[in-house]
């Protein structure tokens, strides 16, 4: 009960620092781009004087004390009121993130399973065939995809797969003729189009688990409970899954707060490279066009989903490690 | 930060001369395969970087060569959109791309010790603060505060990257030097050398981390991993300076002139694969020092 409060304390004072630093970043920055974005919305005209001051709130350039531009902001958060897109007006920075980012979660989700499952399990078999083959060419091989620029290597695979042999879609998350529903072939067109980005992210972030399970594995191998389950005559591939894993695996559960922080950056410009409607490429029109609401928006709804995965995380800790689930009282 | 280097428990090293334990790094590195490979591939970078100049087959900023062609036996690499050869240019922008790495690894190591021993030495209330905002910086995710970052500062430039990269970069160095001075603090050896009246800057500098430099130095090969990794993708989104040669502004020009729809992807294939073997040599080294600090992980002699 103990870890979990202190857990939802963390969640907090970590949302609570996020939205503080997003504050701060345009009013601590020297020079004013907020003031010439503003100047371009009086030349159009086309903004009621109501969104305009939510806008002047949100970039710092309201009036009052810097104490009430603080609670006017908090306030504004709360309500998930983070003003109206430049680049998209008439719409609001919410309404275009509420469109964007449930492909993120899918393309980022379903990869990041996928890419912790499997590097994990390679993890235990290098750790196990340490020193053989197996082992050096699963670590050498994973030092080199861990440090591919994502964009790259998703570029290159656009290139190869879809523009060479047309075997994958250029851009898009479904066909071009389609509008979003629940039938059958809308749901293929998806995953058609997703596969290619959510296999370059998988690629590029597979290393990093692998070589963190094969670190803690080998660490774990060498406890007194192995030798003693190794002597009791237990099979040495059932002693490494069934004991040793379990334990190694909690380090990369811990790791996972950098890991998706990690991921999540790598697939924004997946998402660019791949044209992919989600919050990447909102991200990169927002910087394209100097749409400063729209950009801290997305940048807080980031933070908001990667402190919530987080302390999934965290709690699914809980069930693997008996010890914190007793309190620390063992 | 490499997410691979999740750091191992930290061990027990023993008290030792910072001389000899320069030389016992360097011996445990050289001993073991996969950073040989690593310092082996790391010293081409850095001559290439150092004699760039005399290496490249024409001048990179050279535009006479017909624009777009595809790789040939005169462009190994092909030539861009204003037709210069992409080899030469990817020689001479290893330069850059190396100082920059380096550049930010040192500022984000530095940044991680004042605060990790800072944090782990004094402890009390100063600890806890220091580590609640170590732990949050290390859950916000980097490349979007930077986005945010490098949208609002002033100007664009490799040097501005450089510095808000670093500035980012500390929170996981941070962690792990904290845990290793905690263990450190209460050793027989820091305790005589404060009862012998040594100041608290003569004990960090000549007892503390003279027992944690291959930590502070796979933190620094990290930190420089991952800074690259950063500062390629934010100048592929436009925030470099453009008009200077680097593996990360190349990716920028050939993407914004559309090399892949031309067929030129020889262009984008080598900044990639340059990026790709320079970190690798970088994490190939850092398996050698997990090996200094955690001696399990040493391979068997053979």
């Amino acid at each position: 009960m103990e870890y979990f409060l202190r857990r939802v304390i963390f969640l907090i004072g970590t949302l609570w620092v996020a939205v503080t630093v997003n504050f701060f970043i345009p009013r601590a920055m020297p020079g004013n781009p907020v003031e010439t974005m503003m100047a371009r919305f009086h030349e159009r005209g086309t903004m009621s004087p109501s969104a305009m001051k939510a806008i002047t709130v949100m970039l710092g350039i309201s009036h009052g004390n810097i104490f009430q531009q603080y609670g006017q902001y908090l306030n504004h958060v709360v309500h998930f009121n983070f003003g109206v897109s430049y680049t998209y007006f008439p719409y609001s920075v919410t309404y275009m993130i509420s469109h964007a980012l449930p492909w993120t979660l899918g393309l980022v989700g379903v990869a990041t399973i996928f890419s912790f499952g499997l590097g994990t399990m390679f993890g235990i078999i290098a750790a196990m065939r340490r020193g053989k083959a197996v082992d050096g060419s699963l670590t050498i091989l994973s030092s080199f995809t861990n440090t591919f620029p994502y964009f790259w290597f998703g570029l290159m695979a656009l290139y190869f797969l879809s523009f060479v042999y047309h075997w994958f879609p250029l851009t898009g998350a479904y066909g071009a003729s389609m509008t979003p529903n629940l039938s059958w072939s809308f749901i293929g067109s998806v995953a058609y189009h997703g596969f290619l980005p959510a296999l370059t992210i998988m690629i590029s972030s597979i290393g990093g688990w692998l070589l963190g399970m094969r670190n803690n594995m080998i660490n774990a191998l060498n406890e007194d409970y192995v030798l003693l389950a190794t002597a009791k005559g237990l099979k040495p591939s059932w002693v490494a899954w069934m004991y040793v894993a379990r334990n190694a695996i909690l380090p990369n559960l811990t790791g996972f707060a950098m890991a998706l922080g990690f991921v999540v950056g790598g697939s924004l410009l997946t998402e660019i490279v791949f044209s992919y409607p989600g919050i990447g490429y909102l991200l990169y029109n927002a910087v394209v066009n100097e749409d400063f609401p729209l950009m801290q928006g997305i940048f807080l709804i980031i933070v908001v989903c990667v402190v919530l995965a987080n302390f999934v995380a965290d709690l699914a800790y809980v069930m693997f490690d008996p010890r914190v689930r007793r309190g620390g009282a063992s | 930060m490499s997410v691979g280097a999740v750091a191992p428990a930290p061990n027990t090293p023993s008290a030792v001369k910072p001389r000899g334990a320069v030389r016992e790094i360097a011996g445990v590195l050289w001993s073991n395969s996969k950073s040989r490979i690593g310092l082996i591939i790391l010293g081409i970078f850095i001559a290439v970087s150092i004699f760039g100049p005399l290496l490249t087959p024409y001048n990179p900023n050279d535009s006479n060569f017909q624009d777009m062609l595809g790789p040939s036996l005169q462009h190994w690499l092909g030539t861009t959109q204003n037709g210069q050869d992409v080899m030469s240019e990817l020689i001479a922008g290893t330069r850059i791309s190396v100082i920059v790495s380096f550049s930010v690894g040192a500022i984000a190591t530095f940044l991680a010790m004042l605060i990790g021993i800072t944090a782990g030495y004094v402890s009390g209330w100063v600890d806890e603060v220091l580590s609640f905002l170590t732990n949050v910086f290390l859950v916000l995710p980097g490349l979007p505060l930077l986005i945010v970052l490098a949208s609002y500062a002033p100007g664009r430039g490799m040097s501005l990257i450089v510095v808000i990269i670093g500035f980012t970069g500390w929170p996981w160095g941070a962690r792990v030097l904290r845990s290793q001075v905690v263990t450190l603090r209460t050793r027989d050896f820091v305790v005589a050398a404060h009862l012998a009246g040594d100041s608290i800057s003569r004990i960090i500098a000549r007892e503390v981390v003279p027992n944690m430099l291959s930590l502070v130095m796979a933190n620094f090969l990290g930190a420089s991993t991952a800074g690259l990794l950063a500062a390629v993708g934010l100048e592929f989104l436009g925030f470099g300076n453009p008009s200077q040669l680097s593996w990360g502004s190349m990716l920028y020009w050939a993407q914004n002139s559309s090399a892949l729809l031309e067929g030129q992807w020889a262009w984008i294939l080598a900044p990639g694969l340059c990026i790709a073997f320079f970190g690798m040599s970088l994490v190939l080294i850092n398996f050698g020092f997990d090996a200094v600090s955690n001696p399990r992980l040493q391979e068997e002699s053979k």
